[in-house]
């Protein structure tokens, strides 16, 4: 039988799903507010979403944010929570274009490939320490990817000023300057905990592995993404960098950081639990 | 529903035959009594604005010669005013009263100021007791709707005017205008109340630089800003948020190459300039710039006209939602005229029912409990259902045309020997309460209940 928890995530799903389908359909109007749907809905979603995290945690233990497939899910849920918060401080759900169809993805790709947890086969996953670098990047992975949409948003809407034309969904994002702040406070949020993050995972792998870990394509490309991360603090802080340039940066931070997720596959020594 | 209206208004009058009509408020109330005084009116309201003069009646038996008011009190003759005037009755005068108060009717639709003008008006004629039961009901009727319409159509969102349209723009940049600061190139007027409404919005200070550097002192003063010699301006331009900039000047003031050096002095914070000069103060290029937003006349006035455009679209949408309103209105006001009669048949019933069982009482002697109660239930279900078809007929007939309606009412009121309405006052006091009581009537389905039960 598959548990109940399941349910409730496949349920957060369909909810997501026609969260997104709804703004995806609203993109051309001007009028009809996009929340008067769509936040409900997705809303709904998240409360599923959370009780089902709750659930596993309760099940599993903490150790399940170390599959995969769990880790995906929690990385869901942080975003959707963030993009709620932005909701409830800025009244706009416009980030909701491109939050929510990842956020669909992450938790289909949850809710269809999960399989119960086991924990048992590893011993070393147990660690106190494997919990903390997890979770604290998954924070860092959910900043950067608010920064990413924010920055795509700060451009779309810069260059539609000055186009003189307000297409459709355009006219109902925050100002500019809201935006900018908007990705800018989650850089500013999300690079500790990226950094605490990589560093406790660099700790505890060198003394299991030694120097031979650093080679993994994982890690260089967590390197990387980290290096550009503070780059785009580094340019916005010296110079005030934003609009085109900024978003540049950004989002070839956002394509290291996908490599990087993606890259649990490749690597031979950085695994999720599951194969 | 025997409403009228009369007036002139934009459309219908020029602005010297406007004046003639205009009523000023001190004169109001005793425009009112005349009104009242007129033949067959028993409630009326005047409304007297710039754009429009419109005098709103009620009578008691349907029909009011509203032409003749005018008449008298502007003192016109015949033939002299009419051409001017419009006139609506019954559903008509209601619709116009909604359309009114949502601001459909005016010279700028969507506009706010005519919902207090009217509201005005209103408590005006409430005052002197010209308002109090049916008329009291449309036009509170219409300010919910006016509500309505406000929130539920986007008819009033979008500014319409080259001011308004800066400030939305900066707003769209900047947020809040919260501490930004504007700088004036040149000192016209079109300058002033732009930078009018950008402080009106937040923005904390004006800084102004002009040719004439006395002119440049004047309008700052007016504005607790600062004056600056116009040769600094270069130096200066970089601490404000947004420039508008309106000189007389046959060339362009900024060029792309200043625009560079402003961004670099401001650490790429955004700019908003704004040029109303013709011929222009500010090379186009500059809006190519990551960070710098150029707007001119043009460009403004093409916002102005793509929100007229998105009002009228509103405005078509707020029109079905008035038209909609009017029909249920239309019920609510039938509903409130046989609601009375209704509940005066109950209590009538009622009373019979009280005096009959009290007389049995007197031969019967005591009763058990038991006895007592089957009594009770016996004589209810009788007068329950003998009152069902009457009951139940008053009730469609009130869903159904008014005149019908009215005949229904009258005809139960003869069979029964009730009583004429009560005073209208008391009426509108009681209005609510009755409404209740004939609604949990129809949900029962049984005809007679007591009302204080």
């Amino acid at each position: 039988m598959q548990p109940i928890y399941l349910l409730w995530l496949r349920v957060a799903a369909v909810l997501y799903g026609l969260g997104f389908i709804y703004v995806l359909s609203q993109l051309r109007s001007k009028n009809a507010p996009l929340s008067r749907f769509a936040v409900p809905t997705v809303g709904l979603g998240l409360v599923f979403h959370f009780v089902s995290i709750v659930e596993t945690t309760y099940f599993n233990g903490y150790q399940h944010l170390l599959d995969i497939r769990h880790a995906e899910s929690a990385l869901a849920l942080l975003i959707m929570i963030i993009f709620m918060g932005v909701f409830v401080r800025y009244r706009t759900t416009s980030p909701g274009v491109f939050v929510l169809p990842l956020v669909f993805f992450l938790t289909v790709a949850s809710a269809v490939f999960q399989r119960p947890a086991d924990m048992s086969s590893s011993p070393m996953l147990r660690s106190g320490w494997i919990f903390f670098h997890v979770s604290t990047l998954l924070i860092g992975y959910a900043a950067l990817f608010l920064s990413f949409v924010s920055s795509i948003l700060y451009i779309f809407q810069a260059r539609s000023l000055k186009a003189k034309v307000q297409p459709g969904w355009l006219s109902k994002l925050p100002a500019l300057q809201v935006t900018d702040e908007l990705g800018y406070k989650a850089l500013l949020i999300g690079f500790p905990f990226m950094t605490v993050g990589l560093i406790a995972g660099m700790i505890f792998a060198s003394e299991k592995f030694g120097a031979s870990y650093f080679g993994d394509p994982k890690v260089v490309l967590s390197l990387l993404m980290w290096g550009v991360y503070m780059l785009l603090i580094y340019t916005r802080w010296s110079a005030g960098w934003r609009g085109r340039k900024a978003a540049y940066l950004a989002t070839f931070a956002f394509a290291a950081a996908v490599c990087a997720w993606a890259a649990n596959y490749l690597s031979r020594v950085h695994r999720f639990v599951a194969p | 529903m025997n409403f009228f209206v009369i007036g002139v208004n934009h459309r219908t009058a020029p602005v010297e035959v406007r004046e003639r009509f205009a009523i000023p408020e001190s004169r109001l109330p005793e425009a009112l009594e005349k009104l009242l005084s007129l033949e067959g009116v028993e409630e009326g309201m005047i409304v007297s604005t710039c754009n429009r003069v419109e005098v709103f009646a009620r009578s008691r038996n349907g029909n009011c010669d509203l032409k003749e008011f005018v008449r008298n009190y502007y003192g016109f003759k015949p033939g002299e005013f009419e051409q001017y005037c419009f006139e609506h009755d019954h559903l008509e005068a209601v619709k116009h009263v909604f359309r009114v108060a949502s601001s459909l009717d005016s010279m700028v639709v969507g506009e706010s100021q005519i919902l207090g003008q009217v509201k005005e008006a209103y408590a005006t004629a409430r005052a002197v007791g010209a308002v109090q039961s049916q008329l009291d009901m449309l036009l509170s009727r219409a300010f919910a709707v006016a509500k309505k319409v406000r929130t539920d159509t986007a008819i009033a969102t979008s500014s319409v005017s080259i001011a308004s349209v800066a400030v939305e723009l900066a707003e769209k940049i900047f947020g809040s205008l919260q501490g930004k600061s504007v700088y004036l190139v040149g000192a016209g007027k079109m300058c002033e109340l732009a930078a009018r409404h950008l402080l009106a919005h937040g923005a904390a200070k004006i800084y102004v630089a002009n040719r004439t550097y006395e002119r440049a002192l004047g309008l700052a003063s007016k504005f607790h800003g600062e004056a600056i010699p116009f040769d600094n301006l270069y130096e200066t331009v970089a601490k404000a948020d947004i420039v508008i900039s309106s000189t007389g000047a046959p060339h362009t003031i900024f060029r792309k190459e200043h625009g560079e050096k402003f961004l670099a002095q401001r650490r790429n914070r955004p700019m908003f300039f704004i040029d109303i000069a013709v011929p222009r103060d500010i090379d186009p290029g500059l809006n190519d710039l990551d960070g710098i937003f150029v707007y001119d006349i043009d460009d403004l006035q093409q916002v102005v006209k793509a929100h007229i455009g998105d009002r009228k679209r509103e405005a078509e949408r707020a029109e079905s939602l008035v038209e909609e309103e009017v029909s249920r209105f239309q019920q609510r006001l039938q509903t409130a005229e046989v609601v009375p009669t209704l509940v005066s048949l109950q209590e009538h019933l009622e009373t019979l029912r009280q005096a009959e069982i009290d007389r049995m009482r007197g031969r019967l002697g005591q009763l058990t409990p038991e006895q007592e109660s089957a009594v009770e239930a016996l004589t209810r279900s009788i007068i329950n259902k003998i009152m069902h078809t009457p009951i139940t007929t008053l009730k469609s007939a009130a869903r159904e045309q008014q005149e019908s309606a009215t005949t229904v009412v009258e005809v139960v009121r003869k069979l029964f020997n009730l009583h004429a309405p009560k005073a209208p006052e008391a009426q509108r006091d009681t209005r609510e309460q009755q409404q209740e009581v004939a609604v949990s009537a129809g949900q029962q389905n049984t005809g007679v209940t007591n009302p204080k039960a």
